[in-house]
């Protein structure tokens, strides 16, 4: 609780207060998104050491659920918000069996289930149901103020969510399978169904992210939704801040992302050749993100 | 059309195989995942490209130049990295983020270097003229880029099973303590494999655009998915295992695109997730959670 009132809360205020000052709000929105994208993977890879490469899965099958919801049911955004959660859910169950392997199977496996599930819900044969390629639009519901709301609310909730799991009795469950497996089963802690839970909540937070993403610009395609961006750039900002804190991926965000904007709209190739040199250089010498630079001192980072 | 789909499969599951070979001798080596697989392809691509249009060289000629020259780039590059990211505590896991920032630097160096239009080699160079198989037309591209791979295949595997270099390799992939401790020089060892993985993704390269259409530095990533389809499919860490991998995903492939084209993409997912799903411990083998 003292982490989520120390630092949780005043970045969920300024982020709040910002637009007063600020006009544009979809760039504020899209850090809203990226900082909870961020929370979610850590709640996953953080806690549990499972790096899900195709997080964008549930963040797609998010704006999808929100777009079907609307468009088929002509569901409140509220209730689409619900079921944008409970499609990643669906997803998350159905990929349950995928947290048997282990390292880079599950995350390359994990890709690929990404992947396919674009390729169904962007396949020509559903545009029935889908619009297949030609993408979603949700004008009857585009409510911006609204929508930028809704995300800080769910960016309040994943916030509190990360500090319980730092200092919670779960928590500190799924972090001692993480380091030990065999020994915390041995201790009594439930290891598999405590990682199974971890991964449904982070499935949970990336559907709504996808959701309130869907609500907010309320005109994309399937590319957008499932752009391997999301799941990559939510590793790399969850990395170089530090997993299994909840200060990391949050400076992770506003590093990164800032520095994206400030030069990868213009000149997308040189952004991603430094993007490329970041990560090989934190890969090598800064593995365990820049919170262990304190943490390495003795200082604990919440 | 079930005859030419078959054999048209074989002969992309030959080719196939070599795209999945040198991911899964870095893997089974090293135990770690080079996600700048595709993206060395298409360097491969790229360099057969400019010594056909600046100096005329066919792919028969620049097969040779790619391997020798990936080889060669491919020892200092395993020095530079690969020894300090094993320092690391969850190195496998890291080197796929790791080999995922070299894949950006690469593609963000060829998008700056060689602009995103798209290349291609007109697919005479290699002989002009249908090619007659078992009395089915096939393009003659496509049996010599299939026949060429096949042949990538066997060289690897005398390599490996009558050198003594292969020998130490086996060894390697088989139990690294233990050859450590029967004083097998690791680093050189890996090294060696680590470039060979390049030279044969070189390989595929100089052959991919006549297999898998035009060349551009997005490729990487499509190439990435459906070497690693192939490579699970067969057996991890089992180069010659990537042979039976490459033959299942390439007749499928076929078999998709001649009777159900518009779900085709989808075949390398569903197969790798099938695959993992059903016998996450047959086909794949030694790596899953005790707990």
């Amino acid at each position: 609780m003292r982490d989520f009132l120390a630092v949780g809360l005043p970045v969920v205020v300024i982020f709040a207060l910002l637009p007063l000052i600020y006009a544009n709000q979809l760039l504020l929105f899209n850090f809203v998104l990226f900082l909870i994208l961020a929370q979610g993977l850590n709640a996953i890879y953080g806690f549990t050491g499972y790096l899900p490469f195709g997080y964008v899965g549930f963040f797609g099958a998010g704006a999808y659920g929100f777009a079907l919801a609307v468009m088929h049911l002509a569901a409140p955004p509220g209730l689409a918000l619900a079921l944008a959660g409970l499609a990643a859910i669906v997803l998350a169950m159905i990929l349950t069996p995928l947290l048997r392997l282990s390292g880079a199977y599950f995350a390359i496996a994990n890709l690929a289930a990404a992947q396919a599930v674009y390729q169904v819900i962007a396949n020509p044969a559903l545009q029935e149901i889908t619009k297949g390629p030609y993408g979603v639009s949700l004008a009857s519901v585009f409510a911006p103020r609204l929508s930028y709301g809704a995300a800080l609310l769910i960016l309040a909730g994943v916030f509190a969510l990360v500090a319980w799991l730092r200092h919670g009795r779960f928590g500190l469950a799924l972090q001692a399978g993480r380091d030990d497996p065999v020994s915390a089963a041995m201790a009594g802690i439930p290891v598999v169904s405590a990682r199974i839970i971890a991964w449904l909540i982070s499935a949970l937070i990336a559907g709504l992210a996808g959701g309130v993403f869907a609500w907010h610009i309320s005109v994309f395609y399937p590319e957008t939704a499932f752009d391997l961006s999301f799941s990559i750039f939510a590793i790399v900002f969850t990395l170089f801040g530090g997993a299994a804190t909840l200060t990391g991926p949050i400076a992770g965000v506003l590093l990164l992302y800032g520095l994206y904007n400030l030069i990868g709209i213009s000149v997308p190739q040189y952004f991603q050749l430094i993007y490329g040199a970041l990560i090989v250089g934190l890969v090598l010498f800064l593995p365990r993100g820049l919170a262990s630079l304190l943490q390495r001192r003795g200082i604990d980072v919440p | 059309m079930l005859a030419h789909a078959l054999l048209g499969g074989v002969i992309y599951g030959c080719y196939f195989a070599l795209v999945g070979l040198g991911l899964n001798l870095v893997f089974g080596v090293m135990r770690i995942v080079n996600l700048a697989h595709g993206d060395v392809l298409m360097l491969g691509a790229y360099a057969a490209f400019f010594l056909f249009h600046l100096f005329g060289l066919s792919p028969f000629i620049a097969a040779p130049v790619v391997i020798v020259g990936f080889f060669l780039l491919g020892l200092p590059f395993y020095y530079l990295v690969v020894p300090r990211l094993a320092l690391a505590k969850d190195a496998e896991m890291l080197s796929l983020i790791l080999f995922f920032g070299i894949q950006q630097i690469i593609e963000a160096l060829a998008a700056i270097a060689f602009g995103s239009s798209e290349r291609s080699i007109p697919g005479r160079v290699l002989g002009i003229g249908p090619f007659h198989l078992l009395g089915e037309t096939l393009s003659r591209a496509w049996v010599i880029g299939g026949a060429i791979a096949a042949a990538a295949v066997l060289a690897l595997y005398l390599y490996l099973y009558h050198t003594r270099s292969g020998l130490l390799t086996r060894a390697v992939m088989a139990s690294r303590e233990e050859a450590l401790a029967s004083g097998i020089d690791m680093h050189r060892i890996s090294a060696r494999a680590f470039a060979i993985g390049l030279a044969l993704a070189g390989l595929a390269g100089v052959f991919a655009p006549f297999m898998l259409g035009s060349v551009t530095p997005a490729m990487g990533t499509s190439v990435n998915l459906a070497a690693f389809a192939v490579i699970i499919v067969g057996s991890l860490g089992n180069p010659l295992g990537t042979v039976a991998g490459g033959l299942i995903y390439g007749v499928g492939l076929l078999l998709m695109q001649t009777y159900a084209s518009a779900w085709a993409d989808l075949l390398p997912n569903l197969l790798l997730i099938g695959v993992l799903l059903v016998r996450p411990t047959g086909l794949l083998g030694r790596r899953v959670r005790l707990a």
